[in-house]
């Protein structure tokens, strides 16, 4: 995975809360067998509508949405993430997520920035207000920078770091391999197995 | 079962300990050992690629175990699967069970369904156990005392590699339904009734435990409904203590333990319950005898109502974000302010999903139809949740009460509840359906979705509006 640590593009404002994960991509686009290229199914049936943001110049270009709060709930797909990605965007901003999406993020390079949503409506009119501002995404300093507008946002200082150094999780869990196998020795014996059983 | 400082713990915090690998330092992660993980076409193909790419092993096929049910068709499933993407998806599932070594119930088999009824149904699922799948609907395994969650594609492939997940632990809320339910309410009602109360963002970060009474007194069954829609209130699990329902359930289901096994099982399982005195993070009451059949009428599982009540006036919502997300559900579903729940007319009845697809949904429905008619405005369609639970209903007659009636009766799948085989809505149409979501468009592109029970399922497909069974006690029309 690509280290993230800034990022700086065209700021998407999404006034939309609960925005769940079949919104962000509708089933039918899940039955690719591939990781990549879901950009078509971004927002889809949204985006039959002309005029919905991501049809707007310069909104069409953007990389940074900004979403009302209960980001990505529902489904755990994590194509939601690739679609996003797929399309450009590499930060979501809003004042809640959905812990699915939360931890799909993290694992697909896409930074999830949690902000108050009084910030959230503030960053809404300064890129409502002039189409097109860049938003600065500083996952070092932890910052949303647009213009006159600078806020403050969380994420998980494990995450953070991970984005940061570009980590792969399996790689990192199988450090602890040793332990694995400890604990594998000391489950009880009763615990079942998928193992077919043979039905008489 | 207290810890070694003896400290009054929770059912959930003793699930949690009981699987760590290894406690995470500082901001790292606790590691959790999986003890059961279930995969499916959709969320699977991108986790074996990342297998394969990387040159690692599926650590524990004997852990694993693999269904084809989102994509399948529910009927002539004889043949090949019609639709070319969803064929290569299930095609794939194939090919990587075999490469790895996994066991695979594929359509048509005895033991295929949807993975959240056949890992229950076959035993594999026992109290106290962590259980994944690529499905956030994995919650309602918690329904046996255990852990279970949804979990992405990624998480997938780290449990394939090493059956474990690095996880922070979550917070606890209990969720206490005292009293007893009044006849025809159901346990959907209960989680419908939750998910309206704290919203589909309130039990975020939670795991949630549902407690009390009219928890205690609902059936294995009724129980993993209510767990099923954990995630809908924003949590990725929702469990319930084990007690004798929950033992009586297990015993003798083909991967329970069996003889001395299963008295150091149950010995185990025992003692699987929040101590007394133990504290949870958030608390929320709730009075079953205060319930009424509950219904949703917008876009998400949150803007429920009783079916008493009407279409809501989103000018009355004081939050500017719920009112705009009111406003945009009504237009979306094309409901008026004011106009009563039950004159709402629907196209189609689903009874089926994870949700509400297993033997005792059926049989409540089936009780409803039985010597009545299916609406000439209506089409229902019944999908039994595995092909276990269509031969047992055969086996009841129920298919017969079904057909009877006008309803349509299929193959096990996840069919309407998502709409990714042909069983979907048209633009436009309008549903009472059984399963989960009423996102935009989730049933089929601008499909209109009203969840509700199995019982105002088979009311509403009768009378073509809203209903509940005791709707079709009075003659007239509309009346209440």
């Amino acid at each position: 995975m690509e280290p993230f640590i800034q990022h700086t593009g065209v700021g998407v404002p999404l006034r939309r809360s609960n925005v769940d994960t079949d919104q962000i991509i509708p089933a039918v686009y899940l039955k690719r067998v591939t990781r990549t290229g879901f950009e078509d199914g971004l927002f889809s049936a949204w985006r039959a509508d002309e005029q919905f943001i991501l049809n707007v110049e310069p909104f069409n270009a953007g990389t940074v949405l900004v979403a009302g709060p209960d980001f990505g709930t529902g489904s755990s797909r994590e194509h939601a993430v690739w679609a996003l990605k797929d399309y450009g965007f590499r930060v979501v901003i809003s004042s809640r997520f959905a812990d699915i999406f939360r931890g799909n993020s993290g694992k697909g390079g896409l930074l999830a920035a949690e902000c108050d949503q009084h910030d959230v409506e503030q960053l809404w009119k300064v890129l409502e207000n002039d189409p097109g501002t860049e938003v600065t995404v500083d996952l070092e300093a932890k910052t949303v920078r647009a213009k006159d507008f600078v806020a403050p946002f969380q994420i998980d200082d494990y995450t953070r770091w991970r984005l940061l150094e570009g980590l792969d999780d399996i790689g990192l869990t199988l450090r602890h391999a040793g332990e694995i196998e400890n604990f594998e020795q000391s489950r009880p014996s009763w615990k079942p197995v998928t193992t077919p059983i043979a039905v008489s | 079962m207290t810890s070694s400082t003896g400290k009054a713990r929770t059912l959930a915090e003793k699930v949690w300990e009981s699987h760590l690998v290894r406690r995470g330092e500082g901001a790292e992660p606790d590691l959790l050992y999986i003890d059961l993980h279930l995969l499916h076409e959709v969320t699977s193909p991108q986790a074996f690629d990342g297998l394969r790419l990387a040159g690692r092993k599926l650590r524990r096929p004997d852990l694993t175990i693999a269904t084809e049910d989102h994509n399948v068709p529910t009927i002539d499933i004889e043949l090949p699967i019609a639709d070319p993407v969803s064929r290569t998806q299930v095609d794939t599932l194939r090919r990587n069970c075999k490469e790895f070594d996994v066991r695979l119930h594929p359509m048509g088999d005895a033991e295929q369904g949807i993975v959240h009824v056949i890992g229950p149904q076959l035993g594999l699922t026992q109290p106290g156990m962590t259980v994944v799948c690529g499905d956030s609907h994995t919650s309602t395994h918690g329904a046996f005392g255990g852990i279970a969650f949804g979990i992405g594609t990624s998480e997938v492939e780290h449990v394939m590699a090493t059956q474990t997940l690095p996880l922070r632990p979550f917070k606890t809320m209990a969720i206490v339904i005292d009293g007893e339910l009044s006849p025809g309410v159901t346990a959907k009602d209960i989680i419908l009734a939750v998910i309206a109360k704290i919203g589909t963002g309130g039990g975020q970060g939670y795991i949630l435990e549902y407690r009390g009474k009219a928890i205690e007194d609902l059936s294995m069954e009724a129980r993993m409904t209510v767990c099923n829609m954990s995630i809908e209130a924003g949590a990725r699990a929702g469990m319930i203590a084990p007690d004798e329902t929950t033992f009586a359930y297990l015993k003798g289901r083909p991967h329970a333990p069996a003889g001395t096994d299963w008295d150091a099982a149950v010995e185990n399982w025992r003692e699987l319950r929040t101590d007394d005195g133990a504290e949870f993070d958030a608390e929320v009451h709730l009075d079953a005898s205060a319930l009424t059949p509950f219904v949703t009428w917008g876009t998400n599982p949150g803007q429920g109502l009783p079916l008493s009540a009407e279409v809501p006036d989103p000018e009355r919502i004081a939050d500017e974000n719920e009112r705009v997300a009111a406003e945009k559900a009504l237009s979306y579903m094309d409901l008026k302010p004011g106009t009563p729940l039950r004159e709402i007319a629907v196209d189609t009845v689903f009874l089926g999903s994870c949700t509400n697809g297993r033997i005792e949904d059926l049989r409540a429905a089936a009780e409803v139809l039985r010597g009545r008619k299916v609406a000439d405005s209506v089409r229902m369609l019944v999908v039994p949740g595995s092909m276990r639970v269509r031969k047992a209903a055969e086996e009841e007659g129920l298919d017969q009460v079904f057909t009877d009636a006008g309803a349509e009766w299929r193959q096990a799948g996840c069919s309407m509840c998502l709409g990714m085989n042909p069983d979907q809505l048209k633009p436009g149409e309008r549903s009472a359906s059984t399963s989960n979501r009423n996102f935009e468009g989730r049933q089929g592109k601008g499909g209109r979705t009203h969840l509700v029970s199995p019982l105002v399922a088979a009311a509403t497909a009768v009378r073509g509006t809203l209903s509940s069974p005791e709707d079709l006690l009075t003659t007239t029309s509309g009346a209440r």
